[in-house]
């Protein structure tokens, strides 16, 4: 149970920056924080205490470790989503820089130009 | 080719081939001139759209299952990557072709300052929304989710030196990213509960499994990224502001395949993994209620609009409430009949955006009131606008009309019986919008802006995309708008073309064919009551009731100041209850971030809530 309130609380402290946030760079960083919190729920998921990595030169069956190896599968989808995390990050975070060059702020209060 | 061969070469070619294709533009981009990489790129796109084609008609005999590499589950647990092909989710992969091919060949005149990057990230997209529709399992529907996100987000902002386009496109990637980030919570705990990613094994486990808290939560993390993608309310702020803001080839996308293929994937999600274990009850109260509210909040923000782009944009908002109001009905009748509204929605959606194109190059403006009276010499274009506006009303024989005869069908028979009602209302504040903008712009005819259009967002801020007007409607402009319309109307004149969505809606809905397809392989469908759905006389009554109700709403909008001056009174009782639901369209990204709390809140406790 511990582990899953951790990762929806930073999931949560992530959107609550964001809703708050005064600076659009701060902003992209909690979009950032926020998906850390995914990190956190895959990699427990497929924790088991006392198990090694998932690595191994024959197969497991034969070295008589498999019930002792904590889950590739999860490891290998926090992977693809630290790749996706990255990805959105620097699009957005030159988009960031963009909307500074074109609007001179950053601060999304002063933003108007998409209302009504 | 033998059938297995065929689907197991064809289904990830559609997926592949345009990755290919958009890595080498992007490589040799730089020796290439404009037109070989539009030739290229236009010829990727149609053929991807022909392979789904074939892809089409096989798929009406057996299910297509490949698994990749051929990487099988073994003992109950897989690793590979499997697409799966029925009827429906290979329409809406030939959809997105189609409309591809068509915004590509759009573009070829209509920018003059964009080169291989827009083609490479428009080729991008095509393979993330081909992907989400063929893939049969949880984390690569995640992938193809966050490959067209990120395409999308790019693609918005491609004009880099609009202010709004850059403004509008971070609010849509943070917000969609946000979504996207719950629905990978929710793919992990449902990972967590059952130990599978795959969609037939998950179905297997669920139903063995049951429903407890952490699958519930599970549902409704994962369902909440689609439906941000879907632009359910209140998860829908990002779509009026990168609609408003993103290139017309662009907007063709987003609004003719990208927001339903986030509906299809809860309905897909719903019908194959969770169907079993879920309460049918809750699921329809979660998905009317969110599909009623949206209805509403999306048809009459299209009314106050002026930017015709953003106009559009909420149209599409209220159309999206009515079709999750007829999925969520969870009769297989009203979801094919969402399927044909779909496909009609697609073309005449696609021609009204294309025509926004075509005013914006020619005047530099998409504002109803700056553009008044200025289109009339504009004939093909003008006509075709409006029909097209008939056709969003539900004018027969456009498919637009066919899916919500079938539609409004289904939900009555699933016990909605006010559904026909909403339907009626919605289709003729949202047409009748669009027909107002027409005859102002394409007649001349019509009042100036009141007290509550003179706030609006103006159109006038629009960058055009061309250094000097356009005077003349080159021809591989005119082809994608004509040829759209009239593939509109088509569709819905195709004899049998309701029963076969009907059939493919009762395959869609099958879980136990899916999972023995995926897992058994035995592909054919099995028998099933035939079945039939088409235009019916009460159905078209209704169509051409919602047509003269569009008009009515389009003579109000046009002449409305000039009512009596009692009945203006009366009007403005309404207005500080507009004039919030204006403002909380605030552009704000703080404020998006705080209404996508709240909705998932609020969605958790109708998941949960004892029916």
């Amino acid at each position: 149970m511990y582990p899953y309130v951790v990762a929806g609380a930073i999931l949560f402290l992530g959107v609550i920056g964001i809703a708050r946030s005064r600076n659009l760079v701060h902003a992209v960083v909690c979009l950032a924080v926020a998906q850390s919190g995914t990190y956190v729920l895959l990699l427990t998921v497929g924790y088991q205490r006392g198990a090694t990595a998932p690595i191994f030169q024959s197969a497991p069956e034969k070295a008589g470790y498999a019930a002792t190896l904590v889950d590739p599968v999860v490891q290998a989808l926090t992977l693809t989503d630290i790749v996706v995390s990255a990805t959105v990050t620097s699009m957005l975070l030159a988009l960031a820089v963009q909307i500074a060059k074109r609007h001179d702020t950053v601060d999304p209060d002063e933003l108007r130009s998409l209302r009504g | 080719m033998t059938h297995d061969q065929m689907a197991n070469a064809l289904l990830p070619a559609v997926v592949v081939a345009p990755i290919v294709v958009a890595c080498l533009l992007l490589a040799l981009g730089r020796r290439l001139d404009r037109p070989t990489i539009d030739v290229v790129a236009i010829a990727t796109s149609a053929a991807v759209a022909t392979a789904d084609g074939v892809l089409l008609s096989a798929a009406g005999n057996h299910r297509l299952v490949a698994w990749l590499g051929g990487w099988r589950p073994q003992h109950g647990a897989s690793v590979g990557i499997v697409f799966v092909g029925d009827q429906v989710g290979v329409g809406a992969a030939l959809v997105a072709g189609v409309l591809m091919t068509c915004a590509l060949a759009y573009s070829w005149r209509y920018f003059e300052n964009i080169h291989v990057n827009f083609h490479a990230l428009m080729l991008l997209f095509l393979a993330g929304l081909t992907g989400f529709s063929l893939s049969g399992d949880l984390f690569n529907m995640f992938v193809f989710f966050e490959l067209m996100g990120v395409a999308a987000y790019a693609l918005t902002a491609v004009k880099v030196e609009d202010p709004t386009a850059v403004h509008g496109a971070l609010n849509f990637g943070v917000i969609n990213s946000l979504g996207a980030y719950i629905s990978l919570m929710g793919i992990g705990m449902l990972y967590a509960a059952t130990g599978q990613l795959n969609l037939a094994l998950l179905s297997r486990a669920l139903t063995a499994r049951g429903p407890d808290v952490l699958v519930v939560v599970g549902f409704v993390a994962v369902a909440t990224g689609f439906l941000v993608k879907a632009a359910a309310v209140p998860f829908h702020f990002w779509l009026d502001d990168a609609h408003a803001v993103a290139p017309t080839p662009v907007c063709v996308l987003f609004s003719g395949i990208m927001v339903e293929l986030g509906l299809y994937g809860v309905a897909r999600l719903y019908w194959v993994a969770f169907s079993g274990t879920l309460e049918a009850g809750t699921i329809q109260r979660l998905f009317v209620v969110l599909g009623v509210v949206t209805a509403v909040v999306g048809s009459v923000m299209c009314l106050l609009q002026r930017h015709l782009k953003r106009l559009l944009a909420f149209s599409t908002i209220a159309h999206t409430g009515m079709f999750l109001i007829a999925v969520g009905s969870l009769n297989p009748v009203a979801t094919a009949g969402t399927a044909v509204y779909v496909v009609g929605h697609a073309a005449v959606k696609s021609v009204l955006f294309l025509c926004a194109g075509v005013l914006l190059n020619r005047f530099g403006s998409v504002d109803e009131f700056t553009l008044q009276g200025k289109g009339r010499d504009a004939r093909l274009t003008g006509i075709v606008f409006m029909l097209a506006g008939l056709g969003l009303a539900g004018m027969p024989p456009f498919a637009v009309g066919l899916g919500k005869v079938m539609a409004e069908e289904g939900v009555v028979r699933a016990g909605l019986w006010w559904g026909p009602v909403l339907f009626l209302l919605v289709a003729a504040a949202t047409g009748g919008a669009v027909l107002r903008v027409g005859a102002r712009v394409f007649l001349g005819i019509g009042r100036g802006p009141g007290a509550e259009e003179a706030g609006a967002m103006s159109g006038d801020e629009e960058k055009r995309e061309l250094a000097t007007g356009m005077t003349r409607l080159p021809v591989t402009m005119g082809i994608p708008l004509t040829a759209l319309l009239a593939a509109g109307a088509i569709v819905g004149l195709l004899p049998g073309f309701g029963d076969q969505a009907a059939l493919a809606a009762g395959r869609f809905a099958g879980r136990a064919g899916y999972v023995a397809a995926v897992l058994d392989g035995t592909t054919s469908y099995g028998a099933s009551p035939a079945a039939s759905a088409g235009w019916s006389v009460e159905g078209i009554v209704l169509c051409l009731a919602s047509v003269g109700a569009a008009a009515l709403v389009a003579l109000l909008g046009l002449y409305g100041t000039a009512l009596p001056r009692q009945i203006l009174a009366v009007l403005r009782t309404a207005r500080p209850a507009l004039h919030m639901m204006r403002s909380v369209h605030s552009g704000h990204i703080g404020d998006y971030a705080a209404w996508l709390l709240f909705g998932v809140g609020g969605i958790i406790v109708l998941a949960m809530l004892p029916p």
